[in-house]
């Protein structure tokens, strides 16, 4: 089990990763993303102008998923992309330089669109707030609303989600762990214990 | 802990391979409305140029702005330096007033492997004497990459006056750590002594190796290192006719080269000498592309560099030297040695 974790490029995280336990099964995670889809299409009165932008790695892979069952569901093709936040992070200056992830928006831009960031996980919220940032950068939408599979809670920011898969009451000393098929190999949703003295585990 | 980057044998494949997948991604930068990232938000970057230069000042001042970082650009000319100041006491200036990083042009090979001895923040080598310029090899590797899709395995001449020349030192430098496979050619004159330890086969006929390239970059004669006088650099080759007829890309030359191969020129370039004109503006050409790629290139050096708590490519630090510093090697005279 924690060799099959690392091989599917799980981020360094808990202690002991055979203690970790599913919240969310791959079936639970397909349907989680149908229902979001569709609260899409139900707050944005049909998703006519809206642009799904993933934060990598997984935000980017569900990003697309919520674009392929909104298409599902209501026959529109909504335009997706990327968005790296980390040269907009605020604790760039307390790690090694990271290497850079891909964005990538859509051809039409995002000025006067209904930009919906796409996450795995809320946390702190300072992805969130560095995603606000980049984006301001790229043009002005006419609004922003925020979808993430799993709300951890410990908001450090005035932070929240439009979207949100599940609610997951943690301690800080636990672990999140979003898998997807796309960088995985299988969906699940685990919680476990964090390694000693570390605060959380996946993105924030 | 401080990193410089003085020698592009400083990078290893994964630290070169950072550097040009970074580059990729802030190339992005370029082309937005707000070019402008907030990333070294609160460094400054000192420019200290001994040297003249046009593309590589300005490129390092516009990559540095890019990412919020304080420019302060410091040209030999007007400066203390016509007064008499030393680079040491220049640098000890610039240091005062509290720089991260320094970025040095000087025609002193080693000058800035001395700077890194004597400053706090990180060196970076924008070209030294007849030694290295490192950002300008990672900026042509990232053209050909941009280009051609790879490098391991490209056939990469370079043509020309390899004895003066920094970027063909770096370049072959670099492409060996990148797995391409690098030829020279020039006349015998022009080759530095020692070549033949360098990871570079060596050929005199332009001829025959063309058509196998993939890349050929041509350099310009540097007439301003040969010597004092204009007529002294007559002393390397016959005429600038004849340079031109056996070393230089003319058209007739360029129509030999295989379907996809590209021509490059670090410049600034002598045209109708080392290239034609024709070449130089045809399609094959990158080099107005070199010049664009060079800003993403010298960004996502300064960001590894400066970005972090520590930085993630470069050499590791020499230390600060108590003992007084090795002297400098004089600008090449004759056929001297590079280091």
């Amino acid at each position: 089990m924690p060799d099959a974790l690392a091989e599917a490029g799980v981020r360094p995280v808990s202690g002991d990763p055979d203690a970790a336990r599913a919240v969310l099964s791959a079936a639970d995670v397909g349907r989680v993303v149908d229902r979001m889809a569709h609260e899409v299409l139900e707050k944005t009165r049909g998703a006519g102008d809206v642009v799904l932008l993933g934060i990598p790695t997984r935000g980017t892979s569900l990003a697309r998923r919520l674009a392929g069952r909104v298409e599902a569901f209501a026959g529109i093709a909504v335009p997706t992309g990327s968005l790296d936040i980390t040269l907009y992070r605020d604790d760039l200056r307390l790690k090694s330089p990271r290497a850079l992830e891909a964005t990538d928006v859509p051809s039409d831009g995002i000025d006067g669109k209904l930009v919906v960031l796409v996450d795995d996980v809320l946390f702190s919220g300072r992805t969130v707030r560095a995603a606000l940032d980049a984006l301001a950068d790229l043009g002005r939408p006419r609004a922003v609303q925020l979808a993430v599979l799993v709300d951890r809670g410990h908001r450090e920011l005035p932070i929240r989600a439009d979207y949100v898969g599940k609610n997951i009451p943690t301690s800080l000393r636990e672990t999140v762990h979003v898998l997807l098929t796309e960088h995985d190999g299988r969906d699940a949703v685990l919680l476990g214990p964090a390694a000693p003295g570390r605060d959380g585990g996946s993105a924030s | 802990m401080r990193r410089h980057l003085l020698s592009a044998a400083d990078l290893s494949l994964e630290d070169a391979t950072l550097v040009l997948d970074t580059a990729e991604e802030l190339a992005q930068v370029s082309e937005r409305t707000v070019k402008k990232l907030p990333t070294l938000r609160g460094r400054t970057v000192v420019n200290l140029f001994f040297e003249d230069s046009t593309r590589t000042r300005t490129s390092f001042e516009l990559a540095a702005k890019r990412l919020s970082a304080d420019v302060i650009n410091f040209s030999a000319k007007g400066s203390s330096v016509s007064k008499g100041e030393t680079l040491k006491d220049t640098a000890l200036t610039l240091e005062a007033m509290g720089s991260d990083a320094v970025v040095i042009r000087h025609s002193w090979s080693g000058a800035p492997a001395n700077l890194a001895r004597w400053i706090r923040g990180s060196v970076v080598n924008a070209g030294d004497g007849t030694h290295e310029h490192p950002t300008q090899a990672l900026l042509d590797a990232f053209t050909m990459r941009k280009r051609l899709g790879r490098i391991e395995g490209l056939a990469v001449t370079i043509v020309g006056d390899v004895l003066h020349s920094r970027v063909a030192r770096s370049n072959v430098l670099l492409l060996s750590t990148l797995g391409a496979d690098v030829t020279l050619v020039a006349p015998p004159t022009l080759l530095p002594v020692g070549v033949e330890t360098w990871p570079a086969s060596v050929s005199y006929d332009l001829d025959a190796v063309l058509p196998k390239s993939d890349v050929v970059m041509m350099l310009r004669v540097q007439r301003e290192r040969m010597g004092p006088s204009g007529e002294k650099a007559t002393a390397y080759f016959p005429s600038s006719r004849e340079y031109s007829r056996r070393y230089g890309l003319d058209v007739r030359r360029a129509l030999a080269l295989a379907d996809d191969a590209i021509v490059m020129h670090p410049g600034p370039m002598v045209r109708g000498m080392e290239i034609a004109p024709e070449v130089a503006d045809g399609v094959r050409s990158t080099i107005v592309e070199q010049v664009a790629n060079g800003v993403s290139v010298r960004m996502a050096v300064l960001y590894l560099l400066l970005g972090g708590a520590a930085p993630a490519i470069g050499a590791p630090d020499v230390g600060f030297d108590l003992a007084p510093p090795a002297p400098l090697t004089p600008p090449a005279q004759g056929r001297a040695t590079p280091a």
